[in-house]
């Protein structure tokens, strides 16, 4: 009972008039950020982030988190009225998204999303509730061999899961890891990689930076390559027949619903699959265990609320490990972390000591930005509708000039901006030759602390390399690293010697 | 395609030994009872950036003998067009912000892009250009209290100063 006292204090937290009013507007904004296709949460949240240092630090995270959680319910939005994914996250919404609005049930397709969201990212709330301080008692363990170590294997997820290519994952990540150790050496305080002396480079790479250059500068290039002709937006209206006939059809998905946010909590948590991925997965399995599987693709109504669940309930799950562990489960929630250090609140263990009030106030303001989505998603829905008519060009200019002002607005130097401009355009070149850049900005968030625990460890160990495998929990976790980073390759060698098999199973592992 | 996978190659090649260069600048062996030195994490890591690079390198060029490459062009002319703009017009506006400040440059940035980039008409590209700088002046600098480089047009902000703050 324990949990319900700090949930009780947390909500005294979140409930305080600004805290509830940033928590309206981030779920707004959002929402539309979501609905926008070519804009997703973590573009929101690095666009956004300077913006807020309007607020106090806890109001700024949960206008963050808000975003987020906005963000997640808004994709659905574009997959269903336009065809076109709002965020990659909702990519399988479209599947049968799509397919609905064209029969004319767009209305009930947006209802089943809401709901559906709602279902998804309230058990997970409860969840992560279950195991937030559990999970941060363990970890309170943790020395710097342990922290390493788990660093590692969040990077090894990305070789084993990713399913990207490996080599350019594994370069994406070192880029990652040697950008983040630019600046003065943690240790000695000497400069390093400054690059001919440039006084920017001293304070470092901040993430921000790349943040925006990548997410912001680097999507809308994207973005605009990729849209070369204007998409059809679909009619949707909402009556109230209609939404009752959509909560009555939901009483069939709860299966659907169940295992989106069961797979969607649990996905969410590795910091290499996430909410795309269990939206994927979710909508798979809905389909093979639903009665009428033919029905999916022509526009089942399982088939939305599945992969909407799922994707919600990621977004929670993601979040856990970076409040728990101080390791992120996501790129948003790594810039969230960035964030977070930022304001002087490292995340980890010793947050849930040193500012419970902080921490739980972020909880509760989960539950509360879940309620507040779910309303406002269904009550502005004709205005989602009217504002997927704004054209690109405006809203591609609107951005770009967000990213020059909030990329000057944290360290007040041009420097910055010019990096963010070289970040976005080489972030566009990677993009197009599929290099992931989830794992180059998570490096980048992660380096820091992968380098000090390496060499604390080391320092605290007098130089013995043994400690990390003497240590039981941290040889537990390299062994699980050295695991994952190897799986790729025994997955391409029993590829080779088991041609017809080996194909199917590791589709299905996929 | 392959042409464009090359060349990102073997630049994050060069990057890498550029890095594995400034990295040299700081120990980067291993210091008795102490472990890796100041330069030791950059170094070794662009060690394996290389390589990855490397590898990819490789495995390019190896197809280009094996099959002639895939032709498929990088970008496509219209989308270059528009990329280009983009690039272009965001380089300008922010060289220009040294010269005459945000709140020219950033005028200036959205009526080229708005009428280059699309069908905007004058009416919403004017109104455009004129609400988004005030919008970022109240907000920036009078509410977060930032002040935003201005250049040239410095002297005329000084009464807006002794008026807001």
């Amino acid at each position: 009972m324990e949990i319900l006292q700090h949930l009780a204090d947390g909500f005294a937290l979140s409930l305080l008039p600004l805290n509830l009013a940033v928590l309206l507007l981030g779920v707004t904004v959002g929402l539309f950020i979501g609905a926008m296709p070519g804009l997703g949460s973590v573009n929101g949240v690095a666009i956004l982030l300077p913006i807020t240092f309007l607020v106090p630090p806890a109001s700024a995270i949960i206008f963050l988190a808000a975003i987020y959680y906005g963000a997640m319910y808004g994709g659905a939005i574009s997959s269903i009225l336009l065809g076109i994914p709002g965020a990659s996250t909702a990519v399988a919404t479209t599947f049968d998204g799509r397919p609905m609005a064209q029969k004319g049930q767009a209305g009930l397709a947006l209802i089943a999303a809401a709901v559906g969201s709602f279902v998804g990212g309230t058990v997970s709330v409860v969840l992560f509730t279950l195991f937030a301080a559990p999970l941060a008692d363990v970890a309170l363990a943790f020395g710097p061999a342990e922290e390493f170590a788990l660093v590692l294997l969040a990077f090894t997820t990305f070789l084993a899961l990713g399913g990207d290519d490996v080599f350019k994952t594994v370069l994406m990540i070192l880029l990652g890891l040697v950008l983040s150790t630019v600046g003065l050496d943690l240790i000695s305080g000497q400069p390093r990689l400054i690059f001919g002396d440039l006084p920017g480079f001293y304070s470092g790479i901040s993430f921000l930076v790349l943040a925006i250059g990548v997410y912001g500068i680097g999507e809308i290039l994207w973005t605009i390559e990729q849209t070369q002709h204007k998409p059809q937006v679909m009619p949707a209206r909402i009556r109230f027949s209609e939404l009752a006939a959509g909560f009555r059809a939901l009483g069939t998905s709860l299966k659907a619903m169940a295992s989106g946010s069961l797979l969607g909590y649990f996905v969410g948590m590795l910091p290499a699959a996430g909410a795309t991925p269990a939206s994927l997965m979710a909508y798979g399995v809905a389909k093979s265990t639903s009665r009428k599987p033919e029905q999916f693709g022509k526009g089942a109504v399982e088939g939305v609320v599945a992969p909407e669940t799922a994707n919600n309930a990621a977004s929670t799950g993601s979040l856990l490990p970076m409040l728990t562990l101080g390791i992120p489960g996501s790129p948003t929630t790594a810039l969230l972390l960035g964030g977070m250090v930022m304001w002087g609140l490292m995340p980890g263990p010793m947050l849930f000591i040193e500012q419970p009030e902080f921490v739980w106030g972020l909880i509760s303001s989960l539950y509360t930005a879940n309620l507040f989505a779910v309303a406002i998603n269904l009550a502005l829905i004709p205005l989602f509708v009217w504002s997927l008519r704004i054209p690109l060009p405006v809203l591609s200019a609107l951005v770009l000039v967000l990213c020059i002002v909030g990329g000057f607005t944290p360290n007040q130097k041009m420097h910055d901006v010019w990096l963010i401009a070289g970040f976005g355009i080489a972030g566009y070149l990677l993009h197009k030759l599929d290099y992931p850049l989830a794992p180059l900005v998570l490096a980048l968030v992660l380096g820091p602390l992968m380098e000090k625990s390496l060499r604390q460890a080391l320092i605290a160990a007098q130089g013995d390399v043994t400690t990390f495998v003497e240590r039981p929990i941290s040889a537990t976790f390299i062994a699980i690293a050295l695991l994952l980073f190897l799986l790729p390759l025994i997955r391409k060698l029993r590829r080779h010697l088991l041609p017809g098999r080996a194909a199917a199973s590791s589709r299905s592992s996929a | 395609m392959r042409v464009a996978e090359l060349l990102t190659a073997a630049f994050l090649m060069g990057l890498s030994v550029y890095f594995m260069i400034h990295a040299a600048a700081l120990p980067i062996g291993w210091q008795q009872g102490a472990g890796p030195g100041g330069g030791a994490f950059p170094f070794w890591l662009s060690v394996m950036m290389l390589v990855a690079a490397g590898g990819i390198f490789l495995r390019q060029a190896v197809g280009l003998l094996a099959e002639r490459g895939s032709r498929r062009p990088f970008v496509s002319r219209v989308a270059l067009r528009q990329v280009l703009i983009v690039v272009g017009s965001l380089l300008a506006a922010i060289a220009l912000i040294h010269l005459v400040g945000a709140y020219v440059a950033i005028p200036l940035f959205l009526v080229f892009y708005l009428r280059a980039m699309g069908p905007v008409g004058w009416r919403q590209t004017t109104l455009l250009a004129l609400i988004t700088p005030v919008v970022v002046f109240f907000f920036f600098e009078v509410t977060l209290k930032i002040l935003l480089p201005k250049g040239i047009t410095e002297p005329l902000f000084i009464p807006l100063y002794a008026l807001f703050f």
